[in-house]
């Protein structure tokens, strides 16, 4: 947990050729890497080993990914990065609505992994003291005083559509399912009213100028969520 | 007498000396008309014969002053006619003796049929040709078909000719060698007209009355059978000497009618015998009249009982109907089954109450000339009381109450009339004959014979004088009032039979309605189920039973498939053996059978050829199994239902191979698609991969392989992915999560998803932003765009622009994708969406396509959108145009600015 050290990577990946280049790859974008071959194997290293991210397969030979994910939420916050093939968008839900927090699909480039991965451990470095202002791009969402600013100009959102700003904005660079945002936003009750999300989310892009066909802050998921593209 | 006649030997006899050792052979050249040809053809035989050193001489050949025939004729020896005077004429006879004193080895003598002038030796040629052949000499002679005695009705009857002069069957049937000169009638006719035939008399009337096609051709044909009869009774002898089985093809049949219950079996066992002395097939019929219907159930059975007992003999059985003329149906059946022969009953003596109805046996005596009528006794005590009307008036109550009450109406309204005017006793009489009318129309017969009894006695006792008694004082009333009894019996048979008839019509009508009906409903049907069900339904309703339908199931054990009114729970054993015979036998088996009869289901195989399955009828009324009319409705019904059944199922297979075949060549295309699509890509990768090793590589080189192997890769990824996209198309495993869209979010995401795949390419997104959202599955709909966007990249040239555009029509949003490739002509616009359509072009094609638009067809129909293919309106190149329904209109939450 140490800032100074390099941050760990606890890889469950039953593939060899995967683990290996991802170690590689890891290792030149200063992580460590642990690696688990099977998910008992996992849930019992990030125990022991105390990762600062996880990246799980979720096709495992002796337990299905979901479950990984499901027994290390059970005591652990560790940010998750689900690795799959599985690319039914139901799968990806099913995955995030257990406590993944990204989900990346095979094949991947592996620039756009290890953009996630910081993504997750950004938010990782400070888990008591959240930013009360986060940046992407020329967009600023001050979180406190419910402030968002697009270069320097104050933009007008509604309560919702500030709040649906802010989660995205709270988690930037990773995905937000629907559910995730109907839920915080709307409460439990609106799971299933994913155009009232829809509708709040046109509406943030009109304000900010944003084009859905081009977007410069608020990438859509098709089926999934949304994902604020984390600024550098 | 018989002994001042010289013992002139019978042809048998005479026929029996031919066949001694050391007598002549005897050829026959056998037309079926004059002038097909036999005479020049036996005198060509005869030149052959003659160049082959044998001694011809000719007895006698007409030449008819045909000059081929005299030409043929003239290289041959003749014998000199004989020259004999006969009334005044000098006519030209064989000249036996000189040619048996001349004694060649082979006489040629024409017309065995010729009747010889009166005065010569034997009466007929035939006769003079025996004894040459008696002499050692063999004889080569024409004969025409018709001439052969026991065709010589046959050909009476074809052509309306009857030929005098005939040849006995037996010297056919002992000639050593039978030639049948065939010509077709056309050509016959044709030579007829061109004067090349001979033929007595006016040439015109002979055409007209003998040589007409329809005549010439039924000639032909019994010229051709009766040679063919032949080398049947030959090939007949042998079969039966070396135990071959049947079936011997015959031509002759023996018809047994029956009509009375009484002798219907002794009938039926009397055809059985003749038939089998004869050994020709036999048919046994009834017809089932009006009166039929009236008879009593006894007699029904009876006749049931007969049919049964024929078929059980081997008779095939028929069962006519006629509404009055019985005779004539009989005598149609015999004239179209080839029956020579008929089996009737006598007669039974005619009752005094008969005058007016003639028996069909008299009938047939007197219509069937044309046939061989055999009359069989009763045997003395009949097997049963004759059950018919007249005599079985014994107990019918309600006929007795029927008749009571409309006697008594009668007597009222008479005794009304009487009331308002004195009208004359004449027309109360008509009153009664009214009632006695309505009676018998409404009730039927033996209510109307009561009411003219019962009117007898009201007339007699309420209305002659004395009145109020049944006594008679005057001479005229006793006549007038027994004329009274006559007419009332017979106005109440006539009503009571013309009401049979009506009802008999009207059941055949309604018969031959539901048939119609049933057939018409199940040529509709296109699965078997539906017409098996069709076929119970139908079978139940029509014959008011229960019936059931059973096929073997995947193990050959029968199974009821379908039943009306319900499949029976317990079928006892008894029914299920049954309906095994019937199935495995292909007969009919259980009640009313001879098979397992103490089952109460009947069962008929349902067959076309092989059994597909049986019928099973179970009647309430058990007798009705019997019933011969009932078993022809339910034969008529198991034949189509087995047509039907054939047919759906040779459509089912027709289907199933179609769909085979189409799934066979997408399996093909598949496999081609994956050596060529998933090979293609993976080349660059591992060749450029593996180049990366190579010393001495530029590190621009480096980078430019490995953009090609990321790229190629990619490719490969959305190749799977497409693949995977079509399995679940084909799998129907697609359910489309529709929301309300916006296009241009679902665009940006495909175009972000083919980043690399469009570098090369400008990208137009021209979207209104305040286009109406429309329905459809985001990740379904990103796909498709993504798979057009490539299709459009691959297809058209690098840096040339790609335009997406929408537009809000009728139906929803149009979202157009326009390039600037080559275009796609008409004719290919419907076929690019098919799956593999471009499979034909093999290795040439480009890599991956084939899938791709397929895809998009699926998908955007799927979303209940379209999709098809335009020109680009800003010139060359395809636009391929997806249309989507607008989003459903959505609560919208409430919220404040």
């Amino acid at each position: 947990m140490s800032s100074q050290s390099k941050p760990r990577i606890l890889l469950i990946e039953d593939e060899a050729p995967i683990r290996r280049f991802l170690t590689i790859v890891a290792a030149s974008a200063g992580f460590e890497t642990e690696e688990a071959e099977r998910g008992r194997a996992g849930v019992e290293l990030a125990a022991t080993t105390a990762p600062d991210v996880v990246i799980l397969d979720l096709g495992l030979p002796d337990m299905d990914g979901k479950a990984v994910i499901t027994a290390i939420r059970e005591w652990s916050q560790v940010p998750i990065l689900v690795l799959s093939v599985r690319d039914a968008e139901n799968e990806k839900i099913a995955a995030l609505d257990a406590g993944a927090d990204d989900y990346v699909t095979k094949p991947f480039a592996t620039g756009e992994l290890m953009a996630r991965l910081r993504a997750l451990l950004r938010n990782r470095k400070s888990p008591d003291t959240e930013p009360s202002t986060i940046v992407a791009g020329d967009l600023q969402v001050d979180l406190a005083r419910h402030e968002v600013t697009l270069a320097g100009e104050e933009i007008k959102l509604t309560r919702k559509e500030f709040e649906v700003l802010a989660l995205l904005a709270k988690f930037a660079g990773r995905l937000v399912t629907h559910r995730q945002l109907l839920s915080m936003v709307w409460g439990p009750a609106h799971l299933e009213d994913a155009h009232y999300l829809r509708i709040a989310v046109a509406h943030i892009r009109d304000k900010l100028g944003d084009d859905a066909a081009e977007p410069r802050f608020i990438v859509t998921e098709p089926g999934v969520g949304y994902r604020l593209i984390a600024g550098e | 007498m018989a002994l001042a006649e010289p013992s002139r030997p019978t042809p048998e006899a005479l026929l029996g000396e031919i066949s001694k050792e050391g007598r002549g052979k005897l050829k026959v050249f056998l037309g079926a008309a004059p002038g097909v040809g036999k005479t020049f053809a036996m005198l060509e035989e005869a030149d052959n014969r003659k160049r082959a050193g044998i001694d011809v001489v000719v007895g006698l050949v007409e030449t008819h002053g045909r000059a081929e025939t005299a030409k043929l004729l003239k290289p041959l020896e003749q014998i000199a006619r004989r020259k004999v005077e006969y009334r005044g004429q000098m006519l030209e006879e064989l000249d036996i003796d000189a040619v048996l004193t001349r004694k060649p080895q082979l006489a040629i003598i024409d017309e065995l049929a010729h009747t010889n002038v009166p005065g010569s030796r034997h009466l007929k040629r035939w006769q003079d040709v025996v004894e040459i052949l008696d002499a050692g000499i063999d004889v080569t002679t024409t004969l025409n078909v018709q001439h052969i005695e026991s065709l010589n009705d046959v050909v009476a009857r074809i052509t309306g000719v009857r030929v005098q002069e005939t040849v006995p069957d037996e010297i056919l049937r002992r000639a050593d060698d039978i030639e049948i000169i065939d010509l077709p009638p056309e050509e016959l006719i044709t030579r007829l007209k061109a004067g090349k035939v001979y033929v007595p008399g006016n040439i015109g009337r002979a055409l007209e009355n003998f040589f007409t096609k329809g005549n010439l051709t039924a000639l032909r044909e019994l010229a051709l059978r009766t040679a063919a009869s032949r080398v049947d009774a030959e090939m007949l002898a042998y079969m039966q000497a070396n135990a071959v089985r049947g079936p011997w093809p015959t031509q002759e049949r023996l018809l047994v009618c029956i009509n009375e219950a009484g002798i219907a079996k002794t009938l039926v066992r009397a055809g059985k015998r003749m038939a089998e002395r004869a050994n020709i097939p036999w048919l046994v019929a009834t017809v089932v009249t009006p009166r039929h219907e009236a008879m009593g159930d006894a007699a029904q059975r009876g006749i049931a009982e007969a049919m049964q007992l024929a078929e059980s003999l081997g008779a095939e059985t028929v069962t006519l109907h006629a509404e009055s003329n019985a005779a004539e149906e009989i005598l149609d059946l015999a004239r179209h089954r080839n029956v020579s022969r008929i089996v009737i009953g006598r007669p039974r003596p005619r009752r005094p109450w008969h005058f007016l109805r003639e028996p069909v046996a008299d009938k047939l005596l007197d219509a069937a000339t044309d046939f061989e009528l055999t009359v069989v006794a009763g045997t003395g005590n009949r097997e049963e009381p004759h059950p018919g009307l007249h005599v079985d008036l014994s107990i019918n109550w309600w006929g007795v109450l029927v008749g009571a009450v409309g006697a008594a109406v009668a007597t009222f309204v008479a005794w009304a009339a009487l009331e308002i005017y004195p009208v004359p006793l004449a027309s109360l009489a008509v009153i009664y004959l009214v009632g006695v009318l309505f009676v018998g129309a409404r009730y039927g017969l033996r209510p109307a014979l009561a009411t003219s009894l019962v009117s007898f006695l009201s007339y007699n006792f309420f209305f002659s004088e004395p009145l109020y008694s049944f006594t008679i004082r005057q001479v005229e009333d006793v006549v007038a009032i027994f004329l009274f009894l006559i007419g009332a019996l017979f106005t109440g048979t006539l009503a009571g039979r013309l009401r049979a008839q009506v009802q008999f019509m009207r059941a055949s009508q309604r018969r031959t309605e539901t048939l119609y009906d049933f057939a018409r409903r199940i040529a509709e049907k296109t699965e078997p189920d539906d017409v098996l069900y069709a076929g119970a339904y139908h079978i139940a309703a029509t014959l008011d039973c229960r019936s059931l339908i059973l096929m073997p199931d995947d193990a050959g054990q029968l199974e009821q498939v379908q039943g009306y009114p319900s499949i029976e729970e317990n079928l006892d054993a008894r029914a299920l053996g049954a309906a095994r015979w019937a199935f495995e036998r292909n007969e009919p088996a259980g009640a009313g059978t001879q098979t397992l009869p103490t089952s109460d289901w009947l069962f008929v195989p349902l067959a076309t050829g092989k059994p597909l399955g049986v019928i099973g009828v179970q009647f309430r009324d058990p007798r009705k199994s019997l019933d011969p009319e009932t078993k022809r409705l339910l034969l008529a019904v198991e034949d189509q239902v087995a047509v039907a059944v054939e047919r759906t199922r040779m459509a089912g297979d027709l289907e199933n191979l179609r769909v085979q075949a189409e799934g066979e060549k997408l399996r093909s295309a598949l496999l081609n698609s994956l050596s060529h699509d998933l090979r293609t890509p993976l080349v660059s990768v591992i060749g450029a991969i593996s180049s990366l090793g190579e010393p001495g590589l530029q590190s621009e080189d480096r980078r430019a392989l490995l953009e090609t192997a990321l790229d190629e890769a990619r490719r490969l990824d959305r190749y799977v992915q497409n693949l995977l996209n079509m399995t679940r198309l084909e799998y129907g495993a697609l359910t489309p999560r529709t929301a309300a869209i916006e296009l241009r979010e679902v665009v940006g995401a495909a175009r972000h998803d083919l980043e690399r795949v469009l570098v090369r390419h400008r990208v137009r997104i021209d979207l209104d932003r305040a286009l109406p959202r429309v329905e459809a599955d985001p990740v379904l709909l990103t796909q498709a765009i993504a798979n057009v966007l490539e299709n459009a990249a691959k297809y058209s040239p690098a840096g040339s622009e790609i335009v997406i555009s929408g537009q809000a029509t009728a139906q929803g949003v149009a979202l157009s994708i326009a390039d600037e490739g080559p275009g796609i002509a008409q004719a290919e616009r419907e076929k690019v969406f098919e799956l593999f359509y471009r499979v034909t072009e093999g290795d040439r094609r480009p890599s991956g396509t084939g899938l791709g638009l397929a895809i998009v067809r699926g998908f955007v129909e799927a979303m209940r959108g379209t999709v098809g293919v335009k020109d680009n309106p800003a010139g060359h190149g395809a636009m391929i145009v997806i249309t989507l329904p607008l989003a459903n209109p959505r609560a919208l939450p409430q919220e404040t600015e």
